[in-house]
């Protein structure tokens, strides 16, 4: 069964149509990365997958479950379906340690000793072995960042949603954080990742889904292609003005 | 004045015994209140929304002494033998509750709503989220507020005296009216709940410097 799969799913704010007949599946493994000009509904798409904003029509199966029936335990699916955040996020209140360890504890009810174990190991993973004792305050955007995917991988979730991870970074600092996801998706992580950074999109994503104004307009299986040759006259126009940013 | 605190040291201690018993019970209790009645009043379903809403505004739009007479008047028809005393510590922990709840709501939506969506993607359910990540938050937050709020509290409960509650400020009118000595009684009363209020205003000032400096203590 695959991960996600949208079927005709919309959305509405009020009366603002922000996801238009949303139809989109998302393979175990599988990276796919969200591009789009701004306001085109892709932070909207991320959030719906894990039930921080619900869908107003269609199907929504994530892991099987159905987000739209009442009877489906929205903590059951965030707890397999971690989340990465443009602002970070980390509990400003927790150490790092804390930061990583407490969502273990306190939701998988693994002992203290495993979690701070485990914590460890990623810490090791995402290069900030030495910060575990800090607070979130005292760490730089990059290396807040790369403890918050710390945090989303010490669940051990099925899926991980990046939502313009390396947005509010200096630029020094991107490649750090791209370098901790590439290994992320090496490992064999689902991830779903809206994103500026078109390098990433092209090296690491397997596959492309390029939204405006609140619909998918283009979805390549091979980015490279895409990038080379996109046939939505908007995505022609988003990637010119990109190109002509660089 | 001096005389006056002397010769009627033993009742007005014990004035002071009942102000600090009462003001004590009535903060713990206004607290748990506080905080309960806010939760209810930021939850996202609209029916437990309004009836913390509602509890909101009736309380703090309601002056004290009304409150506090309500209790002391009405409620002894259905619970009887309830004297002034916990009549009015009722009274005065309900109508502080109010206040209490306002302020750590107000507490609780300051703290960047980003908190509460990553505990909630990090598999924490809603009171999770609020007992570990957002509340620990928005209690530093509102330390100063409600600092003033316990200040206003010790202060509020001389409103016993209208209830025969054995407090400060009734064992100051008995004085004052068997002395006649009016003018160094409540002189006398009035430094003696400042010994109490000044500091309470201290203890909430260093605490406030100390949270600001290390957010985790
Ligand atoms: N809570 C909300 N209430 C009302 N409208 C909203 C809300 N959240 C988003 N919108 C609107 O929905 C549209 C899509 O927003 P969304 O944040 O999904 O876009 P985006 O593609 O992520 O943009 P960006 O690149 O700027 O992050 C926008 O027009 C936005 O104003
Ligand atoms: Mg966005």
């Amino acid at each position: 069964m695959s991960m996600i799969e949208f079927h005709d799913v919309n959305k509405y704010y009020g009366k603002f149509h922000a996801l238009k007949n949303i139809n989109l599946t998302v393979e175990r493994g599988e990276v796919v990365s969200i591009i789009g000009p701004s306001g085109s509904g892709k932070s909207t798409l991320l959030r719906t997958i894990n039930g921080l904003e619900h869908i107003s029509s269609g199907q929504l199966l994530v892991d099987n479950f159905d987000l739209a029936d009442a009877k489906t335990d929205m903590n059951k699916i965030r707890k397999n379906v971690g989340m990465v955040f443009q602002h970070f996020n980390l509990y400003a209140n927790k150490t790092i340690m804390e930061n990583i360890t407490l969502g273990p504890i306190r939701v998988l009810k693994v002992s203290k000793a495993e979690a701070e174990e485990r914590a460890n190991k990623l810490l090791g993973l995402v290069g900030l072995q030495d910060q575990a004792n800090k607070l979130p305050s005292m760490l730089s955007g990059g290396q807040k960042q790369r403890i918050a995917i710390a945090r989303a991988l010490a669940m051990k979730p099925k899926a991980i949603l990046f939502d313009e991870p390396t947005s509010a970074l200096d630029p020094e600092m991107i490649g750090d954080v791209l370098d901790v996801m590439k290994k992320v998706a090496d490992q064999g992580m689902t991830m779903i990742v809206v994103t500026h950074e078109m390098g990433f999109a092209k090296e690491v994503g397997d596959r492309l889904v390029f939204m405006a104004d609140g619909e998918i307009r283009e979805e390549s299986n091979h980015p490279k292609e895409f990038f080379q040759n996109p046939q939505d006259p908007r995505a022609k126009e988003f990637l010119s003005k990109i190109i002509h940013a660089d | 004045m001096i005389s006056i605190l002397t010769n009627n040291w033993s009742s007005l201690m014990e004035g002071v015994k009942y102000t600090i018993e009462s003001s004590l019970i009535a903060l713990i209790g206004s607290l748990i209140l506080g905080v309960i009645f806010a939760m209810l009043e930021i939850s996202p379903n609209k029916t437990v929304h309004i009836i913390g809403r509602t509890y909101v505004e009736i309380f703090r739009n309601i002056p004290l002494l009304v409150v506090a007479m309500f209790f002391y008047i009405v409620m002894p028809q259905f619970i009887p033998g309830l004297d002034g005393f916990t009549a009015g510590t009722i009274g005065l922990t309900i109508y502080t509750s109010a206040f209490i709840a306002e302020t750590v709501r107000a507490g609780i939506e300051s703290v960047d709503v980003g908190q509460m969506e990553a505990a909630r993607s990090n598999g924490m359910t809603y009171l999770q989220s609020m007992r570990f990540i957002v509340l620990p938050q928005a209690i530093k937050i509102v330390v100063p507020p409600l600092g003033n709020q316990f200040v206003n509290l010790v202060k509020n409960s001389s409103v016993l005296a209208f209830l025969a509650g054995f407090d400060l400020m009734y064992q100051g009118n008995l004085i004052a009216s068997t002395t006649f000595k009016t003018t160094d009684t409540y002189l006398a009363v009035g430094l003696l709940y400042l010994i109490m209020t000044m500091p309470l205003s201290y203890l909430m000032r260093y605490l406030e410097k100390r949270w600001s400096k290390n957010p985790q203590a």
